[in-house]
């Protein structure tokens, strides 16, 4: 998944004249069907290895089983899975959010940035797992609590791509806009934003396949729903095929939300820097 | 007052910058970049100033711009006839770089003066965009108003930028070597473009190339030695752009023998030291 970012995301600078739509077209047909056939690949293999070696249900349950029990739990898993998704999509918002508006503030004040910069990093190296409990207390068990994880978990990327993207605008273009007059704020919002634009959407991708995790872990602390909270519900019962079929749901959804996120992008910011 | 307003709606009427003992030293370095410069940029022509990479011309033109207010030491005298307004607000800049915004279309980019000064804050009025229109028209360039820079070859951009210019509408034009980057064919229609389009501007030309020069100056200065200074060379009166004769070639003889010389002692017509 990391390599598959890293390649999107060089994607992303060349800027695509025509012809070489066709050619991506072709890509990412041929990347899908790697997908779906490293996919059944890995399910053919999972099923060889249970039935060879006889492994019990409770230890790991045959891909059938699992798929057994998605459509029989479909209900249950549904439930939870609004959950879990929504505390993705508003974690990220908030997390953007706060990451573009402390990226804005060290880019006009550098005062903010000497000071600001060292918390930023600090507050990289203090893992997110070991405030969870703490979020716990002060947020409740609740949905909220679970945003502010998967905000915090995507704080540090977005904030450090934005504020990049906003700093290393094309001379060029700050020049021939300073002889047109702009001003400060002018230059920002006309120039400096949206050269930053293509910067930040790789952060954003990063982003998105990062959040989960913080959504997640924060549900493995404390919780009463989500897909997090029933893994540990199937995992304490021994319903390890349960856990198996949320896992599942899980892994589809991120990947899905960033390949929605990434197609969004492209199309709304289809230029790279020069 | 009501001259004033004039002068501010129809910034025709030409600019004439006069440099006297001009100095110019980056603040970071020890050295002087430009010293005991003299130049007269007459009203309404085109003024080359010829110097080999590295000799500070374009340190002298984004001075002019107003671009090193903050990185330099300036002395000397900078005149302007009219002398109403700051040179800096009278000008338009073009630069070896189309610098077209890659996320605007290219009416848009000819359009992005208007968002800029006081009254960039207000949307553009419907006169602008026709304006922008008839000068894309002006450079060939009408049918692709609503394409992305991308999408436009190097010769193309760079006549966007041109338009760009223009729709400045500026006395003062500054060009940083804006046709160095094209394919010979090229550039030679974008000179005789930028000679039709910019007739009545002061234009400041700063270029390495001394076919260039020929082709499209009133007045041809050379900048060289170290730190750097100019000398006047020439005048040429005939009306440019300039097919390239036998004249021609014997004043490219001279200015290449100019600038082979790190000293300009054996140049100009008037040599300044």
């Amino acid at each position: 998944m990391v390599i598959n970012v890293g390649m999107k995301m060089s994607d992303k600078f060349r800027i695509t004249p025509k012809p070489h739509q066709k050619e991506n077209r072709n890509a990412s047909l041929h990347s899908a069907l790697r997908i779906v056939v490293s996919f059944v690949v890995i399910l053919g293999l999972w099923q060889v290895v249970v039935v060879v070696f006889a492994m019990p249900t409770f230890i790991l349950p045959a891909p059938l089983d699992v798929f057994e029990k998605l459509l029989q739990r479909r209900e249950v898993l549904f439930k939870h899975t609004l959950v879990t998704g929504a505390e993705i999509v508003l974690g990220l918002f908030l997390g953007l959010f706060m990451g573009l508006f402390f990226a804005l503030q060290m880019l006009l004040f550098k005062p903010i940035k000497r000071w600001l910069l060292p918390i930023l990093i600090a507050s990289q190296a203090i893992p997110v797992f070991a405030i969870a409990p703490l979020l716990m207390i002060w947020l409740g068990y609740g949905i909220a609590s679970k945003i502010v994880m998967a905000a915090i978990i995507i704080f540090f990327p977005v904030t450090t791509c934005c504020y990049d993207g906003l700093r290393n605008t094309p001379l060029g273009y700050l020049d021939l806009v300073k002889t047109m007059g702009a001003t400060k704020w002018q230059r920002l919002r006309h120039i400096q934003f949206p050269a930053s634009l293509p910067t930040l959407a790789s952060g954003i991708r990063v982003a998105v396949v990062i959040a989960p995790i913080g959504a997640v872990a924060g549900e493995w602390v404390g919780s009463s729903e989500g897909l997090g909270y029933l893994m540990l519900q199937a995992n304490a019962r021994m319903m390890i095929d349960e856990m198996f079929a949320a896992l599942l749901i899980l892994s589809l959804l991120s990947v899905s939300l960033y390949f929605v996120t990434d197609r969004l992008l492209k199309k709304f910011i289809p230029w790279g820097v020069s | 007052m009501s001259a004033n307003l004039a002068t501010f709606s129809v910034p025709k009427s030409s600019i004439k910058i006069t440099i006297t003992q001009g100095y110019l030293r980056y603040l970071d370095s020890t050295t002087p970049t430009l010293n005991h410069l003299n130049m007269t940029i007459p009203a309404g022509q085109w003024t080359c100033v010829l110097g080999r990479s590295g000799c500070g011309k374009t340190s002298f033109l984004r001075y002019l711009a107003g671009l090193l207010d903050q990185q330099i030491e300036w002395s000397g005298e900078l005149q302007i006839e009219p002398a109403n307004r700051a040179l800096k607000d009278q000008i338009a800049y073009m630069a070896q770089q189309d610098l077209l915004m890659p996320w605007l279309s290219v009416l848009d980019n000819v359009l992005l003066s208007s968002k800029f000064g006081a009254r960039g804050d207000y949307s553009v009025a419907h006169d602008q965009k026709v304006q922008a229109l008839a000068l894309l028209e002006k450079v060939g360039l009408a049918d692709h108003a609503n394409r992305l820079p991308q999408q436009l070859s190097g010769g193309m951009r760079q006549r966007v930028a041109l338009a760009r210019t223009l729709m400045q509408n500026k006395p003062v034009v500054l060009m940083d070597e804006p046709f160095s980057a094209l394919d010979a064919v090229t550039r030679y229609r974008l000179q005789d473009l930028a000679c039709t389009l910019l007739q009545d501007k002061t234009v400041v030309l700063i270029t390495h190339d001394p076919q260039e020069a020929i082709r499209l100056a009133h007045h041809i200065y050379i900048m060289q030695g170290s730190p750097s200074t100019t000398a006047f060379l020439t005048t040429l009166e005939s009306s440019t752009p300039r097919t390239f004769d036998s004249e021609g070639a014997q004043l490219q003889q001279r200015i290449m023998a100019c600038l082979e010389h790190d000293h300009g002692d054996q140049c100009g017509d008037e040599n300044e030291r």
